[in-house]
């Protein structure tokens, strides 16, 4: 009972990253007709502007210590941050500390302005074309992002920690009345669960409770009518590109502490992302939601001991076999509609 | 066309013999005028190094490139000579390899044996490269260490840690100077015991390739020798990135050991994942609960960032040892690049001398005469104190260290401290042992 | 001429004379200058562009002609290389029976996928066949070691128990592979001045397979068949109004492109005897995507053309470092010379990915068609060029 509780926390922390970019890519579908094979690279430029911005609260002037040597036997260059010698050692180390939850202050602005450039430069030119044209021009943009974030931040994973607050994790075993430490839980993983929630709330809300959002549903369901009606369709449709793309780089930025982030992470949340979108049906926001979610839970039950050892390897396949046991009962998917992507 | 010089010297002739049963080994080029694959014979010599430049590795590959050219550069005579002046062997002069200028030629593997493979024979086919070496995972290497063998090239393995490099996987043009699976575990132990004690229950996440199993019945063989008890073994998908639901389970299973045999990415994470839980402010069976993680790399430290705290493992070298080869490459690659070399870049800059020296020594390119020259080659001063290359099985026998996560890092530098070197004769095993059991070296092939 | 019209006819004359004379073609820079760095007519790499471009028409057979975009076909590719490094484990070193096995096995593995997949059509069968292909690789690599020997790759060993033949040579070494005593890796080669030409068998096995290869897509493109894929393509819904069935249609497109695949995967363990699982990852899959799309999807040499073209990129630019360009440009003033290196030096070497992707971007944004619209694109400029000048001739106030 224990394990399967905290199985179940498993899977709702790991579908909420998957429900995030799944959405942001829905979303980019669902209003713009495009198959975006890039969302996977704003997600990991979204990771990366929490790496950046530590960095930055980090920068330092170097001064030669004689009294230590470095590895070569030359005085020892001593690094202070910038940010402690203006705010003190202490405010500055509690700068340093937060710095990923900070960054969500530079992931919005960033984001959005990708998402900008991106739609109006090379997206817009895309619309009409078939959507293997969308897919491959995508993706080599996507390769593009991550060589470029390569050049700059190296290949391998960068260390971004969550605040010190967030260390440690939750005893839910003895809330439930279990003995201690049997239902543990990361207190950040918790945060990102909630803060997942929190986005996907505000998005559906934007959706549904203003008339910018009832414009783009229905300019998702009928684009010509709506723009028959003389209404600019059109930026609004760039606004919601900034905002999937936003809502991809917050998932990354909040991301960062759980995996430190690497160049390739976007690829490795691409083919998942889709398969997720798809399960839950092309265009469906709440589909993509609730496939992410669904995803999550059956992929930390199929790593459960009991599971692996009646099915060895399950935990390998159990998304892709989950996907064609769902796509084959459902045509399209959980909440598909009708001759979206189907041809 | 008064210009082209028609040679009839390369007419294949394998038809003819073949047809007699007897294939003769006309590798890559079918011209009998060379006495092996590639002979050099201008005024320079070409090596092929093979490295991961994109991909997850591709930070380890660039390392491994940069000792690769320093290692170039010294047996040119530019620079300051490096572990060539601390080296036991005197064969090598400075003056390239048996006079000949070394050139090389750079090639990307992806950590894929395809790709790895793909580069490996463009170097040799079109590079006419005579030595091959780099690589930053056991697939890579064993699967270059076949081309090679067929291919009548010499293999100097870079970083590969699989017990089948060596054991199972073994070939006779194929060399490894790392350490493996078997010595990390036989050198681990007594530090184990000594640190945590012999009751220990331990649980294994163990990522689910040939690499991580030989490495998780390494440690399970050796830890068990000491009285502990393996509470379960689960192996993880390799590309799994969130071991989140691998590690929540570990805590309410007795444990009180979690062991990580994992690398790269892998490692990184599920270390990551696993300190986030907790679990080593946990108390558990009234003993601290620990985190071992087998292998570590440098870049995988620097990856895991603070969390490498305090975590036992095993390294094949450390640029913070003291003896004089050490001293002199950390010399010359500090001032070179600033920083200091991983161990990956160590065990690459001494393949290639160790190759270089072999060559002189035997006194020819032939790949069965550097090989007989590598042949139970007994040497020192290449930053690992006494080492043998056993003939037996052409794994290179030495000192292993045993590390831990610093837990005052002096500078970013300073990423891990030695807790002991665990000398030689307790990390030897038998050729024939079980784990490496199963293979044969075979004929050394030189080709053409 | 072989039952097709003229201008199908001069297209595989044109590209027989391409494939026999590569090694040529592909060797223009001599042996030793700066620019060899550029040639690709080594035999591994000739290999490669035959084999792929034999993988890519087969895509292309399913893709280009009935729309069906399948995001797991490297699975039968690994599935065919598998087949055919057991049947030389097994059996004998001779690639025949490999070859084979190679492409029944691979097809028998497309009927039971496609007959599943093709329930579904649109991105719904696209993420079917990545799933097949993704359980595939993941299952490869690490449950079914025993048969696929997992990270390391299924390789040839000095103890295989062949029926027809010998488990090591008479000198201790691994037997090679072989068609009928032609050894694959025989190479003959021919200087001509600074030039060096390698003639390779197993290079020309490839490519005599290939031009078959080619030469049965076309018919097949221009058969009833291929008019019916084609409908499948244009208007499925209709062809079944028509009263037509059109799923054995496709099925079978299916099953041939499957086997195509399994055949490239054959003649790969054949030059090469190693199968390793990442040849089944959605990477493969996807490369084989990007040939089609960026040679151009649909018509009959733009595969081929795409599958050169990446891995060209794969295998000569990854290989050029900071040294080669510092060779390259040595001439120039030292400022300049570290200025253009560095300048270069992002796009090059380990930054090879990034050029590959700017140029897949270019190549989509400015040529809709891939590159076969960028020949053709030429051909009509040099044509309207010729016929401007002749009308400047005639009409000189003009």
């Amino acid at each position: 009972m224990d394990a399967i509780i905290l199985q179940i926390l498993n899977g709702l922390d790991k579908g909420s990253a998957y429900a995030l970019i799944a959405l942001g890519l829905t979303l980019i579908f669902g209003t713009l007709g495009v198959v975006n094979f890039a969302h996977g690279a704003l997600f990991m430029i979204g990771a990366f502007c929490a790496v950046t911005m530590n960095r930055l609260l980090t920068l330092s002037h170097e001064v030669l210590d004689p009294t230590k040597k470095d590895f070569l036997g030359n005085p020892l260059k001593v690094k202070t941050p910038y940010i402690s010698e203006w705010f003190g050692p202490e405010t500055g180390a509690a700068l340093i500390d937060w710095a990923v939850p900070l960054s969500i202050l530079l992931t919005i602005p960033v984001m959005i302005g990708i998402g900008f450039v991106m739609e109006r430069g090379l997206i817009k030119h895309f619309y009409k074309r078939p959507h293997a044209d969308q897919i491959l021009v995508t993706f080599g943009l996507a390769i593009v992002l991550q060589e470029i974030i390569k050049y700059f931040y190296g290949a391998n994973p960068i260390p971004t920690p969550a605040p010190d607050a967030f260390r440690g994790s939750f005893d839910f075993g003895v809330l439930l009345g279990f003995d201690a430490n049997t239902i543990i839980y990361p207190y950040w993983r918790l945060v990102y669960f909630g803060f997942a929630a929190m986005i996907i709330g505000a998005v559906f809300a934007f959706l549904q409770f203003t008339t910018f959002g009832m414009v783009v549903r229905a300019g998702m369901a009928d684009r010509e009518t709506v723009g028959l009606l003389g209404i600019n369709i059109d930026r609004r449709f760039t606004i919601m590109f900034g905002i999937a793309a936003a809502v991809a780089g917050l998932a990354g930025a909040m991301y960062a502490p759980i995996n430190s982030p690497n160049y390739h992470m976007g690829m490795d949340f691409l083919v998942l992302s889709f398969v997720v979108v798809v399960v839950g049906g092309m265009g469906s926001l709440p589909g993509a939601v609730a496939a992410g979610f669904m995803l999550g839970v059956l992929e930390s039950f199929a790593s459960m001991n009991e599971i692996k050892s009646l099915i060895p390897g399950i935990d390998q396949i159990i998304i892709y076999l989950v996907a064609i046991i769902i796509l084959l009962t459902r045509p399209r998917g959980l909440m598909g509609r009708k001759g979206v992507m189907e041809e | 066309m008064s210009t082209s010089n028609f040679t009839r010297r390369g007419v294949l002739k394998t038809g003819v013999v073949a047809g007699a049963g007897l294939a003769l080994p006309t590798i890559f080029t079918a011209s009998s005028a060379a006495a092996f694959t590639n002979e050099p014979t201008g005024s320079s010599v070409t090596l092929g190094f093979n490295v991961p430049q994109t991909g997850p590795y591709a930070d380890e590959g660039l390392d491994e490139l940069r000792a690769f050219e320093l290692a170039v550069q010294h047996l040119n005579g530019e620079g300051d000579a490096g572990m060539m002046n601390t080296f036991s062997s005197k064969a090598l002069k400075g003056n390239g390899i048996l006079g000949k200028k070394v050139e090389f030629v750079t090639g990307d593997t992806q950590t894929k044996s395809d790709a790895a493979r793909a580069s490996a024979k463009s170097m040799i086919e079109k590079d006419k490269a005579v030595m091959i070496s780099g690589g930053s995972s056991s697939g890579v290497a064993v699967a270059v260490q076949g081309l090679c063998q067929e291919a009548g090239v010499i293999f100097m393995a870079g970083l590969t840690h699989s017990n089948d490099t060596t054991g199972k996987d073994k070939k006779a043009n194929g060399f490894r100077h790392f350490f493996n699976a078997y010595m990390s575990a036989a050198a681990l132990a007594p530090v184990l015991q000594k640190l945590y004690g012999s009751e220990r229950a331990a649980y294994h996440l163990t990522a689910d390739y040939t690499w991580g199993w030989t490495q998780q019945a390494s440690i399970q063989a050796a830890t068990e020798a000491l009285g502990w008890k393996t509470v379960n073994n689960v192996l993880t998908p390799l590309a799994q990135t969130d071991f989140s639901s691998y590690i929540a389970p570990v805590l309410n299973s007795g444990a009180d050991v979690l062991v990580l045999n994992h690398y790269g990415g892998n490692m990184v994470n599920s270390l990551t994942n696993a300190v986030q839980f907790g679990l080593r402010d946990k108390q558990v069976n009234g003993k601290n609960f620990e985190i071992i993680v087998p292998l570590y790399s440098e870049l995988m430290a620097k990856g895991a960032g603070a969390n490498i705290k305090g975590i036992v493992g095993s390294q094949n070298w450390d640029w913070k040892l003291q003896d004089e080869g050490t001293k002199a490459f950390v010399k010359s690659f500090g001032e070179k690049y600033g920083f200091p070399p991983s161990q990956a870049a160590q065990t690459c800059y001494a393949q290639t001398i160790l190759y270089a020296d072999a060559v002189e020594r035997a006194g020819s390119f032939n790949p069965c005469a550097v090989a007989e020259a590598l042949e139970g080659f007994e040497f020192d001063g290449l930053g690992n104190g006494a080492t043998t290359y056993r003939k037996e099985d052409h794994q290179c026998f030495k000192d292993v260290l045993v590390v831990r996560g610093a837990m005052t890092p002096e500078s970013e530098f300073h990423l891990v401290e030695i807790v002991e070197v665990t000398p030689m004769a307790q990390v030897t095993y038998d050729p024939e042992h079980p784990m490496f059991a199963g293979g044969q070296l075979g004929a050394c092939n030189p080709g053409a | 001429m072989f039952g097709l019209d003229r201008k199908d006819a001069s297209l595989l004359i044109v590209v027989a004379a391409l494939t026999l004379l590569a090694p040529f073609i592909l060797n223009p820079f001599p042996e030793g200058s700066s620019l060899a760095q550029f040639n690709a007519g080594y035999p591994d790499l000739m290999q490669r562009f035959v084999i792929f471009g034999i993988f890519a028409i087969g895509f292309n057979i399913l893709f280009g002609l009935t729309g069906y975009l399948s995001f797991g076909h490297a699975a039968f590719l690994g599935v065919g290389s598998y087949s055919a490094v057991w049947m030389f484990k097994l059996l004998s070193m001779n690639v025949i029976p490999a070859i084979i096995l190679a492409v029944i096995v691979s097809g028998l593995f497309a009927v039971v996928i496609g007959y599943v997949s093709l329930r579904r059509s649109g991105i719904y069968f696209s993420i079917l066949t990545l799933a097949f292909a993704q359980m595939s690789f993941a299952l490869a690599y690490s449950v079914l070691t025993p048969i696929t020997n997992g990270e390391t790759g299924l390789q040839i060993t000095l103890n295989d128990p062949r029926i027809l033949g010998v488990s090591q040579t008479a000198q201790g070494g691994i037997p090679v592979t072989n068609i009928f005593g032609l050894e694959m890796r025989s190479t003959y080669q021919l200087d001509v001045g600074p030039w060096l030409f390698q003639f390779n068998a197993g290079y020309y096995l490839c490519a005599a397979i290939m031009l078959v290869a080619f030469y049965v897509a076309i018919r097949i493109f221009r058969s009833p068949f291929g008019l019916t894929l084609r409908a499948v393509k244009s208007n499925q819904q209709r062809l079944n109004y028509t009263g037509m069935n059109a799923k054995p249609y496709t099925l079978a497109a299916f099953v041939i492109s499957g086997m195509y695949a399994g055949l490239a995967g054959g003649l790969m363990a054949s030059m090469d005897p190693l199968a390793g699982a990442e040849r089944m990852q959605w990477t493969a899959s996807g490369e084989v995507v990007l040939m089609t799309i960026l040679g151009g999807a649909g018509t009959l040499i733009g595969p081929i053309l795409g599958a050169g073209f990446i891995k060209y990129f794969e295998n000569i630019f990854s290989k050029i470092n900071d040294n080669v360009l510092h060779g390259w440009f040595s001439f120039l003033p030292d400022g300049l010379e570290n200025f253009i290196v560095g300048i270069l030096h992002p796009f090059i070497g380990k930054g090879w990915h990034l050029t590959l992707g700017i140029l897949f971007m270019l190549v989509v944004i400015f040529l809709p068609g891939g590159l076969v619209e960028g020949g053709q694109r030429i051909a009509r400029w040099m044509k309207r060029g010729k016929a401007s000048k002749s009308s400047q001739n005639t009409n000189p106030a003009e």
